[in-house]
């Protein structure tokens, strides 16, 4: 296959054309505008929906009437726009309808800025919209893994019944990187339950989030954890980095695993036997392989570009079997490989 | 109203208690629709939604469109229109509804859409939702049904509330000063380039409904023109948040509410008469 030079956002544009995606509605948003240009000219040319809608709160809904029409629906946006997604993003997993959404993390809280930052793992995690509800959440930490989250991030939405959310970062969403597209094949799932007209045939569809009687909702709620506890058990994915002999262990994902991964080139030159730990599915987390490699190292230490979030997965993970550090940049400042390295070997003293 | 004559043959029956029933055969001259589901709806005594539901799924009867037509359900007293009407239909989020009417129809552009809105919904949370699918020209059909009042949540000032007009919100009357004018939707919508047919109707009496329904109906043909979007507004009662009787409740949308928003036509489609070479019908 040949390898295209692209960027992490356009790669991700781009895998959404080539996963079928029959419809994308989006809101301009520094850092991750170049989906939305890119789909703005790419989707007409294979006759696909691309709209710019008013608002966040427009195009989530919109999702939410293709997804519920049967479609393959997405929508991408930075932080303060999931905010405001989260009432729609709610009302999807509630309705149980397939979807991806992405976030090219900013740094937050507020306006914040424009550059990267990891500040929305809880929002996107633990559930960032009102009610009980939890979405496969995938962190991508290169462009080729942008595209390629965007073929299982459809596939996982479609298994599911259920929002998928692609959680990247402003530095993997601009950086250029070869990337290249695997031959895709769109296995179409039947969707009976689409609201595409009631033939005499059956009887009508709604979708609807609505279970008024208590009773009716707490039957509702449990297929919802049922749903969610099958997640846990078949969609944990992981990847790791000279773990065979650790004795230390970053945890990292997204960016700030890049950054790790030379952090422990630097130490394995130095003779400080550590690895990397870096989870690809955020929920469902990777519990239990860390569980097993608390009892191989020494020290975890947790590298985030926010004030300590993943940290306390971690911590959740280990059950107190060994030290869990955390280290963190804020505001969309980006820690020097050297920098992380100096902080644990500051932690190992 | 559609009426056929049910031609049963003459028969009897044998009752439970063993007694031999004559059935008598009727003319029909009233039913409810077919589109419409046979089971008892939740709104209050003299509330005109189930009428409105009613009218809406005469048209889709009518025009034997039930396989093409998605409805969007609001949040206020109308949110289980998808439990009355026989249709597939969604339930959008408060205020949302135009939002997801226009995913639904810009992926099946040839089915017909409608979302069935009150005022809170519409014209308070989801007024920019449903300001720019207009804009846009979806072509869906809008059903803005205007009480002048939160019914669901028992009576408080919307938007479309009247001056003066006592809610619980609003204990002393509604107060220009404070709260501003209610908003006239209708003619806030006629303006957008998009809006096709914009019109404002009632149900305060048989010739108002049948009026409405006219509009409806013309509004459901309008949709295979794919010319931009529809808007009916319909001045509706709630006797129960306006402490009326239902008769009241319809008196006061012809003697009070009407004076506010009133009734009649306000953007109509405009065709070519090429019989005048080019004149405005």
């Amino acid at each position: 296959m040949e390898a295209k030079l692209m960027k992490g956002n356009e790669a991700l544009a781009e895998a959404a054309i080539q996963a079928g995606c029959d419809a994308y509605f989006g809101y301009p948003i520094t850092p991750q505008s170049e989906v939305l240009e890119y789909l703005a000219v790419e989707m007409p040319k294979h006759n696909r929906i691309v709209m710019q809608a008013e608002s966040e709160v427009a195009s989530i809904n919109m999702v939410y009437g293709a997804a519920g029409a049967g479609f393959r629906a997405m929508t991408s946006s930075s932080s303060p726009g999931i905010s405001l997604m989260a009432e729609g993003i709610s009302y999807l997993a509630g309705a149980e309808l397939p979807c991806l959404l992405v976030n090219v993390n900013r740094a937050g809280p507020g306006l914040g800025t424009i550059q990267p930052g990891q500040g929305d793992y809880f929002q996107a995690t633990k559930g960032g919209g009102h009610g009980d509800y939890r979405m496969i959440v995938l962190a991508p930490a290169s462009v080729q893994e942008m595209a390629d989250h965007v073929f299982l991030g459809f596939d996982l939405a479609d298994k599911y019944c259920n929002p998928v959310m692609i959680l990247s970062d402003g530095a993997i969403g601009q950086m250029m990187e070869k990337v290249v597209f695997q031959p895709y094949i769109h296995n179409k799932v039947d969707k009976p339950w689409a609201t595409v007209g009631k033939p005499a045939s059956r009887n009508r569809n709604f979708i609807t989030s609505l279970h008024i009687r208590p009773e009716d909702m707490e039957v509702q709620n449990q297929k919802l954890l049922d749903k969610y506890n099958l997640m846990r058990k078949q969609e944990v994915r992981y990847e790791e980095f000279q773990t065979e002999d650790a004795e230390y262990l970053f945890v990292a994902y997204g960016l700030s695993s890049r950054i790790c991964q030379k952090a422990v080139d630097l130490a394995r030159e130095k003779g400080i036997k550590v690895g990397l730990f870096r989870p690809i599915s955020l929920f469902p987390f990777p519990y239990q392989r860390l569980e097993v490699l608390a009892s191989q190292v020494k020290l975890m230490l947790s590298v985030e570009l926010n004030t300590g979030q993943m940290v306390e997965d971690v911590q959740l993970a280990v059950k107190g079997k060994v030290p869990v550090e955390f280290y963190g940049r804020l505001g969309g400042m980006i820690p020097t490989p050297e920098e992380v390295l100096l902080h644990l070997e500051k932690l190992m003293q | 109203m559609p009426t056929e004559e049910l031609l049963l043959p003459e028969t009897t029956v044998t009752a439970s208690c063993g007694a031999e029933c004559a059935i008598e055969t009727y003319e029909e001259v009233y039913r409810k629709p077919a589109t419409l589901v046979d089971v008892n709806m939740h709104y209050c005594p003299g509330c005109a939604h189930s009428l409105i539901h009613k009218l809406i799924m005469e048209v889709v009867e009518d025009m034997d469109i039930q396989e093409k037509t998605i409805g969007i359900a609001p949040v206020g007293c109308s949110v289980f229109a998808y439990d009355y009407m026989d249709i597939d239909m969604q339930e959008a989020a408060h205020g949302r509804a135009a939002a997801v009417a226009t995913g639904v129809k810009r992926l099946m552009p040839d089915k017909y859409v409608f979302t069935y809105q009150g005022d809170g919904d519409l014209a308070a949370i989801g007024i920019g939702e449903t300001i720019h699918a207009v804009n846009r020209g979806e072509n869906i059909l809008i059903v803005f049904v205007n009480n002048a009042v939160y019914g669901m949540t028992s009576g408080q000032m919307a938007p479309t509330t009247l001056n003066g007009m006592k809610t619980t919100t609003s204990p002393n009357g509604r107060s220009a000063e404070l709260t501003g004018l209610p908003i006239k939707v209708a003619e806030l919508m006629a303006q957008l380039g998009g809006a096709y047919f914009v019109t404002r109707q009632t149900i305060s009496s048989p010739n108002a409904v049948r009026r409405t329904k006219k509009a409806l109906l013309q509004a459901f043909q309008y949709q295979t023109l794919k010319k931009g979007t529809c808007f009916i507004e319909i001045l509706s009662n709630c006797p129960s948040n306006w402490k009326m009787t239902p008769i009241e409740s319809m008196k006061f949308i012809d003697e009070e509410m009407a004076k506010t928003f009133p009734l009649g036509d306000i953007k109509v489609p405009v065709t070519i008469n090429t019989k005048t070479e080019g004149g405005i019908q």
